[in-house]
């Protein structure tokens, strides 16, 4: 909502998404001065970052030189008529830029992958062999009483996560707010967020955040009643592990939270297997629910789309003609040291820190202006940012809310979807 | 343009018209009358072929969150169903959970021009609706689940003024672009959230302490008094659980006369009898719809193969894990408004249960009487995906078909079920009720589901193939408002079809109780919750079409 006319010179907008990272925070106060924005309220530091950079001018640029934006589509478009398997990747992108994306890589039988899909395979895999229980923002946010603090540092990931969701002012079943326990499975997880009326007790079970798998193992082994033999598992001492899952136990409404691309652990997907089986165990006598977390420069949006569009995850190969999926056959890393792939095609319209991988392939990068580079692209264009030069949807984190972005500013670059959409009728 | 199409034997329940050779005038996209100076620019001579409006299903599960879950978690199930691209059409896949735009493709294939998502989550709603939007071809329209959320639990609890909950009910319609309300396992969804395991339709939420009667009479007296056109969408307590036909019948006979849909009754219509404690409790329902006129249905026909079933019964399908098939499951709890369950079965026509399941299905469709309170429906994907619908028809209306089919199944299932005894064989005229007429009457699609001057021209034409079942699978042609999409069960022309929606009157001043529940509780705003017409016209993916109400009432 805007408190004057959205194309005002100077405008205050209200409950503004914030699209940096994947809790999609939708309270933000955005003042526009000029084709400057400034954040009045709860921006975090990584929004402050993304809603008040100053880019470079841009223009479209074959082999580093300046050309019209139609120029340089149609040299994309003869590209892309040339490769025989175009790689789409980055993919940080809105919904309309992702319908975009994967309609253009049906039509010339290439591959979609997201930048962030290395580590989001490891939740698919667990969701195909075993699936899970999990929860929600606003449900962990009224409903839990112990929420667990699994192996990624979440407060570094999402600046306002314990702010918005674990230490709400009120909750919904209480007068005030629930009284909830926080444990912190690894050492050197920032803490700092853990704080405020709702939180009674703050617990931590300090292995390296290499070893929280051992500890997890530990912790669904007992559970199980399986002995353990040794009296620290990965330096925490089997009665703190067993002190937790009492506690697990008497919790009316645990949640469990990861981040998988924050993992240090060796075997991620094994890792969130047990994570979620504890789950599911828990589930058998009380309620408990796991809490994926991460998804920043639209990885949940680019996985959302593919699945409904496909049918799969990420990487898809439109090569035979139909979506193919395998998440090691066809990532755009195996396609670039298998040779299969001939050409790059590399969407980065969030942060301008997404970088393309380094290769010697002909490569299009698709780009927020002042995107970091390690070498010059075939063609470049600037694309603007989804919530701030036009308007689109994200969906958030938990997989099940979706957000309305608007555009901020009078669009400077055209969006992803429309570059896209151009490029696929001219092939 | 106009467009004639001559001589076909029309089917056209909505206006009396059983199998006459009729002419059909097109113009615009609209059925006309015929043309004064009788200059016709194009003619299909549909002679010999049969013609109904295009066919409704008002229950699949085709967009929303579950679904995608139900896609990413069945690769396997996709991998024996993959559908390239062609000149026209996107690469997809298909079988259980098809991908949104397989899914289109296939309903227009099958004559289909209009569907409705069942379950959408208000939370999830914006999600829905671009699931809708790239599923080309068809109509669409969603119901906006309620029931287990906690702003309408709280209203309740506090025995809040009627008024007030009507208001919120018709925001909740607006706010998600909704066209009618279900309701889910009543005040379960949240039940399971207290760790209660289940609740039968006089127990009590651990929490609110009210009970899923008070849910369902609460929500279908708001929706006639709001005007809505189709009554409330009901999938009731117990589901799946043996004995639950005595809760169907209570539900039924407790609905004080107030107009429900009670959607998928086939799975709640299980007795207790016998060795493994598991019967038919289809003669039972059947006779319970037959008397209460203020009740329609939708069967949910179980059919043998793998498939998915999916969800907002998050407490129901916890349940169902322990028969996942293959074993793999997803269980939601969902932003203080739902929740979901996702887990994949196999019915299999030598299980026991399975058959009977198959066997109570059909004695359903064939023991209630009156086809315009009875919808085909597998639940799509929950009892068979929906590409098995000309199967299903064929097994209504081809008694030989269906006792052969019935030598097939496990044998103390065929024996348990008076299925064997039915001689009934539904007729095209029926057929074209179940699946055009009556859907359109029950959610007011005022110029759909029929073929009268003024309707829209979306029409099917079949050859009049005695395997109905081939029959049905490949239409001759489908239009679209007007135009040719489909030609011998091919596609030949993509477009998007509308989204339905309801918009009955509220008192603006509900928000203002909504925006401070948001505020304290919420982690989304108000103002964003709301899903705008702009976000689903927006993209050229299809219009927003408002059906009317009538006027909203007090008791």
């Amino acid at each position: 909502m805007s408190a004057m006319g959205e194309n005002a010179d100077a405008s205050t907008f209200e409950n503004v998404v914030c699209p940096f990272c994947g809790l999609l925070c939708d309270d933000l106060e955005v003042e526009r001065q000029g084709t400057d924005l400034k954040i009045r309220k709860n921006g975090c530091h990584r929004a402050v970052v993304g809603f008040e950079r100053a880019l470079p001018a841009s223009k479209p640029q074959i082999a580093g030189k300046d050309v019209s934006l139609d120029e340089a589509m149609t040299a994309v478009a003869q590209m892309i008529n040339k490769a025989s398997l175009p790689m789409y990747g980055g993919l940080s992108t809105d919904v309309g830029g992702m319908r975009a994306a994967l309609s253009l890589a049906d039509r010339s039988s290439g591959v979609v992958d997201h930048a962030f899909s290395g580590a989001a395979k490891h939740n698919m895999a667990v969701l195909q062999q075993a699936g899970w229980i999990t929860s929600t923002l606003t449900e962990t946010r009224n409903r839990a009483d112990l929420i667990v603090i699994a192996g990624s540092d979440i407060h570094k990931l999402h600046h306002r996560f314990f702010e918005r969701i674990v230490c709400p002012e009120e909750t919904m079943f209480q007068d005030g707010a629930i009284k909830r326990t926080v444990v912190f499975i690894g050492d050197g997880l920032d803490q700092s967020g853990a704080k405020g009326a709702c939180i009674d007790e703050v617990i931590t079970l300090p292995c390296p955040l290499e070893q929280a798998d051992e500890v997890l193992a530990a912790l669904l082994a007992r559970m199980r009643g399986k002995p353990i033999a040794s009296q620290d598992v990965a330096g925490v001492a089997v009665s703190d592990i067993e002190d937790l899952a009492k506690r697990l136990h008497e919790a009316s409404y645990s949640v469990l939270v990861w981040a998988v691309g924050e993992l240090k652990v060796p075997e991620p997907e094994l890792f969130v297997h047990t994570l979620c089986e504890t789950v599911k165990l828990l589930n058998r006598t009380t309620r408990s629910a796991g809490l994926s977390m991460g998804g920043g420069e639209g990885a949940i949006t680019a996985n959302s789309v593919c699945g409904w569009q496909s049918g799969y995850p990420l990487p898809v190969s439109y090569a035979s003609g139909a979506p193919k999926y395998d998440p090691e056959f066809n990532s755009i890393d195996y396609k670039i040291a298998s040779g299969e792939g001939d050409l790059l095609v590399w969407l980065a319209s969030f942060t301008t820190d997404l970088e393309p991988p380094e290769t010697s392939l002909p490569t299009i990068v698709l780009g927020t202006p002042g995107i970091k580079l390690k070498r010059q692209p075939e063609v470049f264009i600037p694309v603007g940012t989804p919530g701030i030069d036009h308007a689109g949807q994200l969906i958030r984190n938990d997989s099940v809310v979706s957000l309305p972005l608007r555009a901020l500013l009078a669009p400077r670059h055209p969006s992803a979807a429309e570059v896209l959409s151009a490029i696929e009728a001219k092939l | 343009m106009l467009i004639k199409l001559t001589g076909g034997r029309v089917y056209d329940p909505a206006n009396g018209v059983d199998g006459e050779i009729r002419d059909i005038y097109v113009r615009d996209g609209k059925i006309v009358s015929p043309p004064e100076d009788g200059r016709v620019d194009q003619e299909y001579g549909l002679h010999g072929r049969i013609v109904m409006a295009g066919a409704i299903d008002p229950h699949t599960h085709i967009g929303g969150g579950k679904m995608t879950i139900g896609r990413l978690m069945l690769p396997e199930d996709h991998r024996g169903d993959p559908v390239c691209h062609t000149h026209l059409t996107r690469g997809g896949c298909g079988h259980a959970v098809p991908s949104t735009l397989t899914a289109g493709y296939r309903y227009a294939e099958m004559g289909y021009t209009a569907c409705f998502e069942p379950a959408m989550l208000p939370a999830n709603a914006r999600q829905a609706h671009m699931e809708m939007a790239d599923t080309p071809m068809v109509d669409k329209g969603a119901f906006a689940m309620l029931g287990s959320d906690d702003f309408f639990l709280r209203q309740l609890a506090a025995k809040d003024d009627i008024e007030a909950i009507k208001d919120y009910v018709a925001w909740t319609i607006h706010a998600s672009q909704a066209i009618a309300v279900k309701v889910v396992n009543p005040g379960g969804i949240s039940a399971f959230k207290f760790n209660q395991r289940e609740l039968d339709l006089d127990e009590q939420h651990v929490h609110y302490g009210i009970t899923p009667r008070d849910v369902l009479l609460t929500l279908s007296r708001s929706l006639k008094e709001l005007g809505v056109a189709h009554p409330l969408h009901v999938h009731g307590c117990n589901l799946g659980v043996p004995g639950n036909v005595e809760t169907t019948e209570r539900t039924i006979a407790g609905m004080e006369g107030l107009p429900v849909h009670l959607t998928h009754i086939q799975f709640h219509s299980y007795g207790t009898e016998g060795d493994l404690k598991f019967s038919s409790g289809g003669a039972r329902i059947a006779e319970m719809v037959n008397k209460h006129k203020n009740i329609s249905i939708d069967v949910g026909q179980v059919l043998f193969g793998q498939t998915c079933t999916a969800s907002g019964d998050s407490m129901r399908q916890y349940g169902n894990t322990k028969s996942a098939n293959p074993k793999k499951w997803v269980v939601m709890d969902i932003e203080c408004d739902a929740g979901c369950g996702v887990v994949p079965m196999k019915y299999r026509d030598k299980s026991f249960v399975n058959a009977l399941q198959w066997a109570i299905g059909l004695e359903l469709f064939l023991l209630i009487d009156d086809p315009w309170r009875i919808f085909l429906t597998t639940d799509h994907p929950n009892g068979a995906p929906f590409t098995c619908y000309p199967h299903l028809i064929r097994l209504l209306m081809d008694k030989g078909f269906r006792n052969d089919m019935m030598q097939k199944i496990h044998p103390d299932a065929a024996a348990a079920s008076i299925l064997g005894t039915l001689d009934r064989e539904y007729t095209l005229y029926e057929i074209a009720i179940m699946t055009r007429a009556g859907p359109a009457k029950s959610l007011g699609l005022r110029d759909r589901g029929h073929l009268g001057v003024g309707a829209h021209a979306d029409i099917t034409v079949y050859d009049d193939n005695p395997d109905r079942e081939a029959m049905f699978g490949t239409p001759v042609f489908v239009f679209k408002n007007g135009e040719v999409i489909v030609r011998g069960g091919k596609i030949v022309k993509v477009v998007h079809g509308d989204t339905h929606v309801a918009r009955p009157d509220f008192d603006p001043s509900i928000e203002k109780s909504l925006r401070d529940y948001f505020s304290r509780y919420h982690t989304m705003s108000f103002d964003n919750f709301k899903l705008s017409d702009a976000e689903i016209e927006d993209g050229g993916r299809g219009g927003v079409i408002i059906q009317p109400t009538a006027a909203r009432s007090t008791s």
